[in-house]
């Protein structure tokens, strides 16, 4: 069906093909649009000159700019280390103390353990270091093995609990259960939740007293406030790992739960375990 | 005797779906087999019910055939609604991780089930129905094949049950778009060549001199997807009665493969296919010529040459050798202007017809998915730039770009012809409600922008966040963090899916009962202004 026909709307004939009713015009092509798709054409040789493009036989084309994305890595990499150098060399040579007391190298070191924080600790400690049930708040003035910053890299250095380093923090509650008497067990806990709350009965807090003193106090110390040489928690803080009440309590005091830290040494290394003990310090309850 | 052989082969098909449920080497290959064979029983039992053992009736050679049409586009509105749904599903289950249910309806299988529903039942079902529509009218001539429509229909139909109930069962060959396993493949590629040789047979009894520009894109979409399928799916069956099958490629290959097929799997199935779309119903709609016959001719050509060699931009900084991400990468830009023509010819062709946009909510529909095309096919490009991509890749960037084609371009050009061709396929006067359709168009909008906004806002966030260092060189957020702070713009990205998905379910609606039969009494579109009378 070839019949010539010019559109009235448009005054363009069409190309004198019809289809179900559909013609075409008989319009040229877009001067900008041939324009903007020569240009990328140009574009796109001009690129496989410059970078890594043409495959040959047995390997491509190089570019005239001799990029690649290993060079580009290797070299973005050893700049970082190269601006890292200085501080690195510092941390090692210095102790945490000592780091602490320069600012320049403080803040460093706050920076770099806070990213090794971020990369290593959160899974347990929460992106904020505000731990949950069984993983300590790191940002409270509580610390069951001392918030020093030796103290810190210490725990840090060799874990808690974790038998596969001999220098590992190391203690474990008794479990109770098989000591004391049920009631025993309800009374001493009525007495640890008072410490740091309201006597709510007297009936049973008064003979729990009787309880801890006879039980507890050897860890825990007489006036409850712990023992940071076995990690013995501080029980009047109202600071509670495995949850507040006496429930919570009791089932503590019958068979006591406590987490293990991994070691860090043989992992992160030296410099990055100091770099978090400033860090963890930093947080707010370091002492 | 009708459906005589059909009913046979279904039973034998069923037998041995039977045999493979009790004989399979693995729990979900029996089950799926099951599935199999209920699926096929069923089917055989509608066939029975409709038996005839007369003679059929002669055929008229020159009526078009548009049986399995109609059931397509019924087949289309229908995948779309579930397809949809659950996109905001698993929307919903990403802003609120215990919706997910173990272990049918976790996200990680519902994921897949998504992408397949929209692209490859909804879509699929929408190019199909189309193509043949569009290619028995523009070649004046009835389908090829006698009853091989119909079979194409009913094989593809079984293709997206197979693959979406193995999605649920865990059966899933983790390849992106190409998760069904070797079985599902295989019937896949006997159904794609039996479409192949319905269309192309259509083609070539053809009453026109010439073949019209929208059975070319048609033609490249069928002919490129089986190449694409076939090669990307080769592997080897741990047991021929067994689900699992591992790949014939490995490592980077694998990887290149792979993305080979992901990429042209959007530029041959969800571009080129809906450009023949487009060029069929945009002129019919707008009662206006094509805007520019070489246009249409360059455009194609230089689409289907530059597309194919894309794919590697999908791999930027990977174990991929810089050369093929350079080749990846150049070719994409040069893709800009090509993707562009379709635009063009699009949009001019409304030239003159502009004024329908005020009164014609399909018109509407149709201008609002070519700009959209217009929009994803210049972020594409802009997105293969590597320094672009080293921010986007990996990000929700990426699933909003996605989005803003499938919703806008995909979505929306299906709609319009869905909408044109109903009334048509089923001689009525004209839709049951012009409104609805107009209700449809707003909430679709509003939905897509919604979610590209929000998609761009949460990805170049999301990127940035990633990469964010503080002045002594150290990482600042967790990945925790920034999963955390996407939460907003996942519940955001939720309520535009879910907007979206209601514009869906006017149409199913509309569309239902204009196929009654029903006219729904209402005003004129506003705006539209009665012909003006001739000067007495």
């Amino acid at each position: 069906m070839s019949t010539q026909y010019i559109d009235d709307m448009s005054g363009v004939s069409t190309t004198g093909h019809e289809w179900d009713g559909i013609r075409e015009l008989n319009n040229p092509l877009p001067r900008w649009w041939v324009i903007t798709f020569y240009v990328t054409i140009a574009w796109a040789i001009g690129y496989t000159i410059a970078y890594p493009a043409w495959p040959m036989l047995s390997s491509a084309t190089r570019g005239v700019l001799g990029f690649s994305s290993r060079g580009e890595v290797k070299n973005e990499m050893a700049a970082a280390e190269a601006a890292k150098t200085k501080y690195v060399a510092a941390i090692k040579s210095k102790s945490v103390s000592e780091i602490a007391g320069d600012d320049a190298l403080r803040e460093f070191a706050v920076s770099a353990g806070g990213a090794a924080f971020r990369v290593n600790c959160v899974q347990c400690h929460g992106s904020g270091a505000q731990g949950s049930k069984g993983f300590p708040n790191l940002n409270d003035d509580d610390w069951l093995w001392g918030g020093k910053m030796e103290q810190i890299q210490q725990t840090i250095t060799h874990g808690i609990r974790f038998t596969a380093d001999g220098d590992t923090r190391q203690s474990e509650m008794p479990a109770f259960a098989d000591v004391l008497q049920p009631e025993q067990i309800a009374q001493v806990s009525a007495f640890v939740a008072s410490l740091s709350g309201a006597v709510k009965d007297k009936s049973m807090s008064e003979p729990g007293a009787k309880v801890f003193a006879e039980n507890c106090a050897v860890c825990h110390g007489e006036n409850a406030k712990g023992n940071r040489e076995f990690g013995a928690p501080d029980l009047t803080d109202a600071i509670w790992l495995y949850g507040p009440g006496e429930a919570a309590i009791a089932s503590q005091v019958r068979a006591p739960k406590g987490g293990v830290m991994p070691a860090w040494i043989e992992r992160l290394g030296e410099i990055k375990v100091k770099e978090l003990a400033v860090y963890v310090h930093s947080l707010g309850g370091g002492e | 005797m009708k459906f005589g052989t059909e009913i046979v082969l279904l039973s034998l098909f069923a037998f041995a779906a039977l045999v493979a449920a009790g004989f399979g080497v693995d729990e979900a290959f029996r089950q799926h087999m099951w599935v199999l064979f209920f699926a096929l029983v069923g089917f055989n039992a509608i066939l029975m019910r409709n038996t005839d053992f007369k003679l059929a009736a002669p055929i008229d050679p020159a009526a078009y055939m548009d049986g399995p049409i109609r059931y397509g586009a019924i087949a289309t509105v229908f995948w779309g609604v579930v397809g949809m749904l659950v996109g905001v599903v698993i929307a919903l289950q990403l802003a609120y991780p215990h919706l997910n249910i173990e272990p049918w309806f976790n996200f990680g299988r519902l994921r897949p089930l998504h992408t397949s529903g929209v692209i490859f039942a909804f879509g699929g079902n929408a190019l199909l129905c189309t193509s043949l529509y569009v290619v028995q009218r523009t070649s004046r001539a009835r389908l090829f094949g006698g009853n091989l429509a119909w079979f194409v229909f009913w094989g593809y139909q079984l293709f997206i049950v197979m693959a979406a109930t193995g999605y649920l069962l865990g059966i899933t060959e983790g390849r992106e778009y190409a998760e069904p396993e070797w079985y599902v493949d295989l019937w896949l590629t006997i159904v794609w060549v039996a479409y192949l040789v319905l269309f192309l047979g259509t083609i070539l009894k053809r009453k026109e001199p010439h073949i019209y520009v929208a059975n070319w894109f048609y033609l490249s979409f069928i002919v490129t997807i089986a190449m694409l399928h076939v090669v990307n799916n080769l592997s080897m069956p741990v047991s021929l009665l067994g689900s699992k099958s591992y790949s014939a490629f490995s490592g980077v290959q694998d990887a290149l493969t792979q993305w080979w097929y992901g990429h042209n799997a959007v530029g041959f199935f969800l571009t080129a296919g809906f450009l023949g779309m487009m060029y069929y119903f945009v002129p019919k709609q707008a009662n206006r010529p094509v805007y520019s016959y070489r246009l249409s001719i360059i455009h194609f050509w230089a689409l289907i040459f530059l597309y194919i060699w894309a794919g590697p931009h999908h791999l930027h900084y990977t174990a991929l050798p810089d050369w093929a991400q350079t080749l990846g990468m150049v070719f994409s830009i040069m893709l800009w202007m090509p993707s562009w023509g379709g635009m063009i010819n699009g949009l001019m062709t409304l030239s003159g017809a502009w004024d329908k946009l005020r009164t014609d909510p399909i018109i509407r529909m149709m201008v609002a998915a070519v700009a959209f095309y217009g929009m994803s096919t210049f972020e594409g490009p802009m997105m293969s730039i590597k320094t672009v991509n080293s921010l986007s890749h990996y990000t929700d960037w990426t699933i909003g770009h996605v989005h803003s084609g499938a919703l806008g371009w995909v979505g929306m050009i299906s709609f319009g012809a869905i909408y044109y061709m109903v009334p048509k396929l089923w001689n009525r006067e004209r839709l049951y409600s012009l409104r609805l359709v107009a209700w449809h168009f707003w909430l679709a909008s509003l939905g897509i922008v919604v979610y590209a906004a929000v998609m761009w806002v949460s990805g170049i966030m999301q990127g940035l966040m990633w990469r964010e260092y503080d002045e002594q060189g150290f990482l600042v957020y967790t990945f925790a963090e920034t999963v955390a702070a996407m939460h907003p713009y996942y519940v955001m990205r939720a309520a535009g899916g879910a907007m979206y998905l209601s514009g869906a379910l006017i149409m199913a609606w509309n569309i239902a009962m204009t196929i009654f039969g029903y006219q729904r009494e209402e005003d004129p579109m506003p705006g539209s202004i009665d012909a003006l009378q001739p000067a007495e």
